[in-house]
């Protein structure tokens, strides 16, 4: 059990957890603005030129990997003993 | 032969066999000193080829030292002495015995310049690494050991049946590049394949590797998969099939591990989908290509340890690694939780950290020879695998809710062990020269380009920015006591159903062929015993008046059938 005469965290708070969030846009938000800044991007295929490619497609993959997770999770989840039954 | 080229195979084998007789802290100290003085051979061995023996009129090469073979010798010498730091704390003599047989069978193989001489290491690497899930001592990991053993044994003889094929098409045991050209060559990939967890031949790694002792599986992680690797290195480089297993080996057991719950078991996807970007360079098959896919195994042993290491260590404190009772551990094991997010980090691949440095020569390879599809697979991979190793794992072990659990922080000797892969992890990602120039072919190659470190860092930081909006509007999966379904469902429940039935079924139709049959026997026996028995019809005595009449009836009926 939890002690209860534990100190408390900076993460215990919840607007700790709220500022951790928001930087995780605002670096989004930097990488995008270097990309400014990039004198030549070299890049393999022609579409690694889009602004901001690689971002957004780790974006749109790591949402879709989620996605359909859930959705297979439908299809294959069974009981923690499944196996263990006679 | 000196010493020195003696093979660090047989020093970890027979070095092992002695542990058992020693105690306490001399047993520990000699557990170290095994892979220390593995290293020390390995410094001074020279190059080139020796110890042959012939057997059966065939020439075996049982050291074979070129560059290939040093690199992964080194990385499996590194994960031996990672590995016996850390289960210094277990003072039960099986688990560093089993272990460090097994590393070394690993490095006999790893050394072998024939087929014959693979195949006998390649068995001993199964026999001796069930041992460290069975360590676990539980009815779940007899079994699962059982079915592992199954397994290795199964690749084992597939192996020496493609041997002994390849034999007879080219009376040669010799193992260089193989190729899929003849049966021997393809029973022999089918075995690596097994070994290397190709798709549909995969899951005897999830199965096992999360059954077996805190210890057992940072043992497992290293050697196994990884001497798959560098034989299909050896054997199939530039085989084309391999860019496409690879490349399925990348994507497909990420969904699995965003959906598991046991955190060792989601690492032990993890692997495998680590293993299909070595694959895929192997595939390629190009300089840069089979570099990366060596620097990635190298860089993979430690880092994937580290991470089995740090769930181990929540393991062997919390008694449980199930993502749904975990949360908060932070706060009681801060080192473990630093140690586990550099783990986390080089598997992201993150600049500065070693997979970074590793997995875009693979990439990069790839792009070089216009594999679109495949580049963007492993894109997406890699963003993946930050997703459910870089922040899952750490996520939901050490932060999430607070489960409320409490516990002290690892054992020393645990500590001791991720801070070495820690620092080789950080080491290797900020100078990769020192391991470029180990690699088996001349390095040019910079992965610290503007370009490279900044679409990468977008990449991974998008992903995480996924992540976050996911699991704060609640559309990320909540972790579940559960289990999913895998291909061992068709050896675990199908088969046993299947036989369970086709039996149920046959008794059946035995029961009812017996009671037909007997029934039969039976009604014959009464038949005859009512014609022909004591009281039957043809056995009476007739009076001779009835037979008179009888005949007289017939001379009557032959008459009226005369006139008519």
């Amino acid at each position: 059990m939890k002690p209860t005469d534990e100190r408390e965290r900076w993460l215990d708070r919840k607007e700790n957890v709220d500022k951790v969030y928001w930087s995780v846009w605002v670096m989004c938000g930097l990488l995008l603005v270097a990309e400014l800044f990039l004198q030549e991007k070299y890049t393999y295929f022609d579409f690694e030129n889009w602004f901001g490619f690689h971002g957004f497609y780790g974006l749109v993959a790591c949402v879709a990997l989620v996605l359909a997770a859930k959705g297979l999770r439908v299809l294959l989840i069974r009981p923690e003993d499944y196996y263990e039954r006679d | 032969m000196s010493v020195i080229e003696f093979s660090p195979a047989w020093t970890l084998i027979l070095g092992a066999a002695l542990i058992p007789v020693l105690r306490g802290r001399l047993r520990s100290a000699w557990t170290v000193f095994l892979p220390l003085f593995g290293m020390l051979q390995m410094w001074y061995l020279p190059t080139g080829e020796w110890a042959q023996l012939s057997f059966l009129g065939e020439e075996l090469i049982t050291m074979r030292v070129d560059r290939w073979s040093t690199l992964f010798a080194w990385v499996f010498l590194i994960a031996a002495l990672m590995s016996v730091i850390y289960g210094l704390h277990n003072r039960h003599w099986l688990t560093p015995v089993a272990g460090l047989t097994y590393a070394g069978s690993a490095l006999g193989a790893v050394f072998a310049g024939d087929l014959l001489t693979l195949f006998v290491f390649w068995e001993l690497t199964a026999i001796t690494s069930v041992f460290l899930i069975w360590a676990s001592d539980s009815n779940t990991s007899y079994r699962a050991g059982m079915r592992y053993l199954f397994v290795q044994l199964a690749s084992g003889m597939l192996l020496l049946f493609g041997a002994l094929q390849h034999l007879s098409e080219t009376g040669s045991l010799r193992f260089d590049h193989l190729g899929l050209e003849t049966p021997g060559g393809l029973l022999i990939f089918l075995a690596f394949g097994i070994k290397c967890a190709f798709p549909l031949l995969h899951n005897w790694l999830q199965d096992s590797y999360p059954e077996a002792t805190e210890t057992g599986t940072v043992f497992l992680s290293a050697f196994t998969t990884k001497l798959a690797v560098y034989c299909l290195a050896r054997g199939y480089a530039g085989e084309e099939i391999l860019i496409l297993i690879g490349a399925t080996m990348t994507a497909f057991p990420i969904f699995y591990a965003v959906i598991e719950n046991d955190l060792r078991r989601v690492l032990a996807y993890s692997l495998n989908n680590q293993l299909g970007f070595m694959v895929v360079g192997v595939g390629i098959g190009t300089e840069l290509a089979l570099n990366g896919t060596a620097a990635h195994a190298f860089t993979h042993i430690i880092y994937k340890g580290l991470l089995f290491m740090s769930m181990g260590a929540v393991l062997y404190r919390v008694g449980t690694v199930k993502g749904s009772d975990l949360g908060g551990l932070y706060k009681s094991m801060p080192w473990t939780t630093v140690f586990c997010i550099i783990g986390a980090a080089s598997i992201s691949a993150f600049p500065l950290f070693s997979g970074f440095i590793s997995k875009s020569m693979i990439l990069s390879a790839a792009a070089y020879e216009g594999h679109l599809i495949t580049w963007l697979v492993l894109l997406f991979a890699s963003a993946g695998v930050f997703h459910h190793s870089g922040i899952k794992i750490p996520y939901f072990a050490f932060f999430a809710h607070d489960s409320g659990k409490r516990c002290e922080e690892a054992p020393k000797n645990m500590l001791i062990a991720m801070g070495i892969a820690a620092v080789l992890c950080v080491g290797v990602g900020a100078f990769p020269g020192l391991l470029y120039a180990h690699l088996p072919f001349p390095v040019d190659y910079n992965p610290y380009t503007a370009t490279h470190t900044l679409t990468q860092l977008q990449l991974l930081v998008f992903s995480a920015l996924a992540f976050s909006v996911l699991m704060r509007y609640g559309i990320y999966p909540p972790e579940l006591r559960s289990v999913n379904l895998d291909t061992d469902w068709a050896y675990r429940r199908l088969a046993p159903t299947v036989v369970a039935r086709v039996t149920a079924v046959w008794g059946g139709v035995r029961a009812g062929l017996t009671r037909a049959t007997l029934g039969g026997i039976d009604n014959g026996i009464g038949w005859l015993q009512r014609h022909h028995g004591v009281q039957g019809a043809l056995a009476r005595t007739w009076p001779t008046g009835s037979m008179v009449l009888w005949v007289a009836v017939l001379l009557t009926a032959f008459l009226l059938l005369y006139y008519f």
